[in-house]
C-alpha cells in the first residue's frame, strides 16, 4: 500500500491533473470569459488557497480546522492596509479634519496614524506581514493547542472562536480596522492603478500561477516523509507517538503551513476585488471553506480548486440566476454532493477511473492487484470522515 | 458621373424633408419616440423599447428584512411609471440581483449589473457598509446608483444620489426642537457600534455642546446584534438624562425597548428621540413598547398629504393590506421617480448627462410633500417629529421647514 501511494505521488498521473489544472486555469479561462467573469474566476482562486491549505491539514493531517477565515482575513488585511495608506495620500483626503490618513479613522476622531498601522507604510514589510502576522498567529495557537495534545472536536471548536474573536474585534475597533464597513476603496499599488482591466489581467495571472505554485509545493511536502507522518498521525496518532515521533510539531507545522497558504490568498483576494471586510474573517465563511475541500475532495489537491470553483459559480449563477431561491439550491447542491461523492469531486473522478483500470485488469486477469484498493476503498466510504490510510491518494 | 450625383442628392434631399415633415407632425403631440443612437452614446442596455435598470438590494440575510420594503417602492415606482407610458417612450425593465446581506457580494453585483447588463441605472443599497463597498464600482465603471437610506453624510459622488437625509438634516432640526418643546438640558447618547450611529452622535455632540451649549452626560456604543442593556438602563437611572438620543438598529432595538419599559423607562417619565426607529422596526419591537417616545425622520406613513395618501393606498395595493412604510421605503420611491425626471430633462440616458441634469430636479408628487436635488446630490427635505403610537404609527406633531442637505457640515467633524 505504502509503494503504491509513493508511486502515485511520484507516478505521471499527478502531474497531468496538475497539467490539465494549469492548462484551464492559464488558457481556457482567459481565452473563453471576458474579463469581468475572469476578475470573479480570480476571487474564486484565492479562496481555493484556503482549500488547497485544507487539504493538507483536514484530508492529509486529519486537522479540522474551523477558522481558517481567521488567516485568509489577516493575509487580506495586511495588503489592504498598504493598499488604503496608499490610496490615502494628503491630496486625495483634503477635505478630512486629519488629511493623510485613511477616511475611516477620520471619521472615529482619529487625527493621527496609529503606530499599529506606521509599518504597514513599507511595501517589503506589507509584503512579509502578509505572511508573517497569520503564520505566527498559527504557531501561537499551535503551540498552545497541539502541545497540550488538544485535537478533534476541541481544536475545531477553539479555531471557531479564534475566528469569532477575530472579527469581533475588528468590527469593534473601527477607527483602527474600519469596522463592519471594513478597508474599502483600494486603488493603485505602488503607484499601478488595480482597478483597470490590465491590471486585473495580471493579478489573474499571478493569482493563478501562484495557485499552481501552492499546488506543486504542497504535493512535494506530501509526496516526502512529512505526508507520510501526517497519513499515520491521522490514523494512528499514538502508535506514531510511541515511535518517537513529536507528533505535536508536525501538527504545529501543517496548521502554519495552510495559514500561510490562506494568507496568500487573503492577499491576493484584496488586489483583486478592492477591498477587505471582516465578513471574511468569521465563523460562516470559514465554514463555507472548509465546505470547498469537501466539495472538491478533501484528500486532492487539485480537487480542492474544483471545489472551490465549484462552489463559487454555482453561488454566482444561482444567485443571479434565481435571486429569491438560490440559497436553497446551494444548500441542495452540498447535501447533495456530501450525500452522493463522500470523496467530492476527485472521488468521483478516481472511483470512475479506477472500474476503467479494473475492467482493464479483469482482462489481464490480475485480480490480486485491484482487490486490496477496492476493500480499502469500501471501507474509506463507511468511515469517512475518519478514511483508511491507503484513501484516494492519486490528486 | 454628373448625373449620378445629382440623382444621390435629390434622393437625400427628400429624404431630409419626409424626415422633417414627420417631426414636425410629430413632436408637438409629444409622442415621438427619440431614437436610440440619439438617447444612448455610451452603450447602455437600451433599445427602442425598453430601458433596463438595476435593483440591488438583500433579499436573504440579516438584512432583508429592512430592505424588503425599498425592493418593493422601486418596483411600485417603476410600474407607475411604466404604466404611464415608461421613459423617452421606453418601458422600464428591472433586473433584480441579491446583495445577499453580504457586502462583497453587494460588490459583485453591482459589477455584474453595470459591466456585464449595462444598466441605465441602479436603485439600492441600505446600509453604509454596502454603498461603501459598490462605491468605488460605480465610480470606476460610471454607473448612476440612487441610495435610499439616511445616512451619516461624509459622502458625495457624481455617481450617487442620496434619496434619504444625511445626518445634519436628520440630527439639528430634531435637537432643536426637543430642547424647545422639552426645555431639555442633558442628554444620554446610545448607539449601535458602526459608522453611522457614531458619526451621528458625534454631530449631536457638536450641536449640544457648541451651539445650544448643553451638556452631554453619556455617551455608549453596543455591537450590532446586542440585546443586553441592563447595565445601560442602570446607569441612565443614575444620570437622569431629560433626553436619551437613541441610534440603535436592527434586532437590539427590540431588547433594547422592552428592558427600557420593564425598568420603567416610559414616556410619560422620559424624554426619548431616535432617529433609527421607523414604523418597520415597531413592526419587531411592538407599538406598546415605544409607545409614546419620539423619533425624527423625514417621512412618516401617517403624513397627511394627497401625494401620500394616494402613495400608501397604491403600496397597500399592490403589497398588502398590512403593509408598514417607513422613512427608507419612502426614500427608495423616490428613486425611479427623480431618475425619471433627470432623464427627461437631459434627454438622454447617459449617466453624465443624467448626472448633470439631475440638481435642481423638484419632485412635487413625493409622498414626503416636496424635494429637490441639490448640486451635492443630496434631496432638500423636510424633517418632522413623530410620537410612537400603540397601533405602531407615529403621530407627526412637527414640521420644519426645507432643509438643505450639508454632507461636510463645517464644525462638526
Amino acid at each position: 500500500m505504502q509503494n503504491n501511494l509513493l508511486k502515485s505521488f511520484a507516478g505521471r498521473q499527478g502531474w497531468t491533473s496538475i497539467l490539465v489544472l494549469a492548462l484551464v486555469l492559464m488558457v481556457v479561462f482567459p481565452l473563453g470569459l471576458d474579463i469581468f467573469r475572469l476578475n470573479l474566476v480570480g476571487k474564486y482562486l484565492a479562496y481555493a488557497f484556503v482549500a488547497v491549505g485544507l487539504v493538507v491539514l483536514w484530508g492529509y493531517g486529519g486537522i479540522l480546522s474551523l477558522g481558517q477565515g481567521v488567516f485568509f482575513g489577516l493575509g487580506g488585511y495586511c495588503m489592504a492596509m498598504f493598499l488604503k495608506l496608499e490610496a490615502s495620500d494628503p491630496i486625495s483626503t483634503k477635505i478630512q479634519s486629519t488629511p493623510g490618513i485613511p477616511d475611516f479613522m477620520d471619521w472615529n476622531q482619529l487625527t493621527a496614524l496609529p503606530s499599529l498601522w506606521q509599518p504597514f507604510q513599507s511595501f517589503s514589510f506589507s509584503l512579509l506581514a502578509v505572511i508573517a502576522v497569520p503564520v505566527l498567529l498559527a504557531l501561537i495557537m499551535g503551540l498552545a493547542m497541539f502541545k497540550r495534545r488538544v485535537g478533534g472536536v476541541y481544536f475545531a471548536i477553539i479555531t471557531q472562536a479564534v475566528a469569532l474573536i477575530l472579527s469581533v474585534l475588528i468590527i469593534g475597533q473601527q477607527g483602527y480596522t474600519g469596522g463592519v464597513n471594513g478597508i474599502t476603496d483600494l486603488k493603485t499599488l505602488l503607484g499601478w492603478d488595480i482597478r483597470t482591466d490590465t491590471a486585473k489581467y495580471i493579478l489573474y495571472f499571478l493569482c493563478a500561477g501562484l495557485l499552481i505554485g501552492a499546488i506543486i509545493t504542497s504535493r512535494y511536502l506530501l509526496g516526502g516523509k512529512f505526508g507520510m507522518l501526517l497519513l499515520a498521525i491521522r490514523d494512528k496518532e499514538d502508535r506514531v507517538r510511541f515511535s518517537g515521533y513529536d507528533v505535536a510539531n508536525f501538527k504545529i507545522f501543517a496548521f502554519c503551513f495552510a495559514a500561510g497558504l490562506a494568507a496568500i490568498g487573503g492577499a491576493l483576494f484584496t488586489l483583486q476585488v478592492g477591498f477587505m471586510s471582516p465578513s471574511f474573517v468569521g465563523i460562516v465563511p470559514s465554514i463555507e471553506m472548509v465546505i470547498f475541500a469537501a466539495v472538491g475532495g478533501r484528500m486532492s489537491l487539485v480537487g480542492a480548486v474544483y471545489g472551490a470553483l465549484l462552489v463559487n459559480f454555482g453561488k454566482t449563477y444561482f444567485s443571479e440566476s434565481f435571486p429569491d431561491l438560490w440559497l436553497f439550491l446551494m444548500a441542495a447542491l452540498f447535501i447533495g454532493v456530501v450525500m452522493a461523492f463522500p470523496n467530492g469531486i476527485a472521488g468521483l473522478y478516481e472511483s470512475i477511473a479506477k472500474r476503467r483500470s479494473a475492467k482493464s485488469d479483469d482482462t489481464k486477469s490480475e485480480p490480486l492487484a485491484s482487490a486490496p484498493e477496492k476493500t480499502a476503498a469500501a471501507a474509506d466510504k463507511a468511515h469517512w470522515p475518519h478514511p483508511g490510510a491507503a484513501t484516494a491518494t492519486q490528486s | 458621373m454628373h448625373d449620378h450625383n445629382r440623382r444621390q442628392f435629390l434622393k437625400t434631399a427628400a429624404g431630409a424633408t419626409a424626415a422633417l415633415a414627420l417631426s414636425a407632425h410629430l413632436s408637438p403631440a409629444g409622442a415621438a419616440v427619440p431614437p436610440t443612437a440619439q438617447v444612448n452614446t455610451t452603450g447602455l442596455a437600451v433599445t427602442d423599447a425598453e430601458v433596463t435598470v438595476g435593483d440591488l438590494h438583500s433579499k436573504t440575510g440579516t438584512m432583508a428584512i429592512s430592505e424588503t420594503g425599498s425592493i418593493q417602492a422601486e418596483t411600485l415606482a417603476i410600474e407607475q411609471i411604466n404604466a404611464m407610458g415608461g421613459v423617452l417612450g421606453r418601458k422600464i425593465k428591472i433586473i433584480y440581483e441579491d446583495g445577499a446581506s453580504d457586502w462583497p457580494t453587494f460588490a459583485e453585483k453591482s459589477k455584474k449589473l453595470l459591466v456585464n447588463d449595462k444598466v441605465a441605472a441602479v436603485f439600492g443599497c441600505w446600509t453604509s457598509a454596502s454603498r461603501k463597498a459598490v462605491l468605488p464600482v460605480f465610480e470606476k465603471e460610471n454607473g448612476l446608483l440612487y441610495y435610499p437610506t439616511f445616512y451619516e453624510g461624509l459622502e458625495q459622488s457624481k455617481n450617487v444620489i442620496y434619496t434619504g437625509q444625511e445626518a445634519t438634516q436628520q440630527i439639528l432640526a430634531g435637537l432643536d426642537w426637543v430642547v424647545k418643546e422639552k426645555k431639555a438640558k442633558t442628554f444620554y447618547l446610545i448607539g449601535s457600534d458602526y459608522i453611522w450611529p457614531r458619526t451621528s452622535n458625534k454631530i449631536a455632540r457638536k450641536h449640544i455642546e457648541n451651539v445650544l451649549k448643553l451638556q452631554v452626560v453619556g455617551e455608549e456604543y453596543y455591537p450590532l446584534g446586542h440585546t443586553s442593556f441592563n447595565s445601560l438602563i442602570n446607569k441612565i437611572k443614575i444620570k437622569k438624562p431629560d433626553v436619551i438620543y437613541a441610534i440603535v438598529v436592527g434586532g437590539s432595538n427590540v431588547a433594547f425597548y422592552k428592558q427600557l419599559k420593564a425598568a420603567g423607562v416610559t414616556s410619560d417619565k422620559q424624554t426619548l428621540l431616535t432617529i433609527s426607529v421607523t414604523e418597520d422596526e415597531i413592526l419587531g419591537i411592538g407599538g406598546e413598547n415605544v409607545a409614546g417616545f419620539y423619533a425624527a425622520m423625514k417621512y412618516f406613513q401617517s403624513l397627511d398629504n394627497d401625494n401620500n395618501k394616494k402613495f400608501v393606498e397604491a403600496f397597500k395595493a399592490r403589497w398588502g393590506k398590512t403593509a408598514v412604510i417607513g422613512d427608507v421605503t419612502q426614500a427608495a420611491y423616490l428613486g425611479p421617480w427623480l431618475w425619471k425626471a433627470a432623464v427627461e430633462k437631459a434627454g438622454s440616458f447617459d449617466v453624465n448627462k443624467v448626472a448633470a441634469a439631475s440638481p435642481g430636479i423638484e419632485l412635487k408628487t413625493a409622498p414626503e410633500g416636496y424635494v429637490k436635488v441639490h448640486e451635492n446630490h443630496h434631496l432638500w427635505s423636510k424633517l418632522r417629529i413623530g410620537q410612537a403610537q400603540k397601533d405602531g404609527q407615529y403621530k407627526v406633531i412637527h414640521e420644519s421647514g426645507l432643509l438643505e442637505p450639508d454632507p461636510f457640515p463645517k464644525g462638526y467633524q
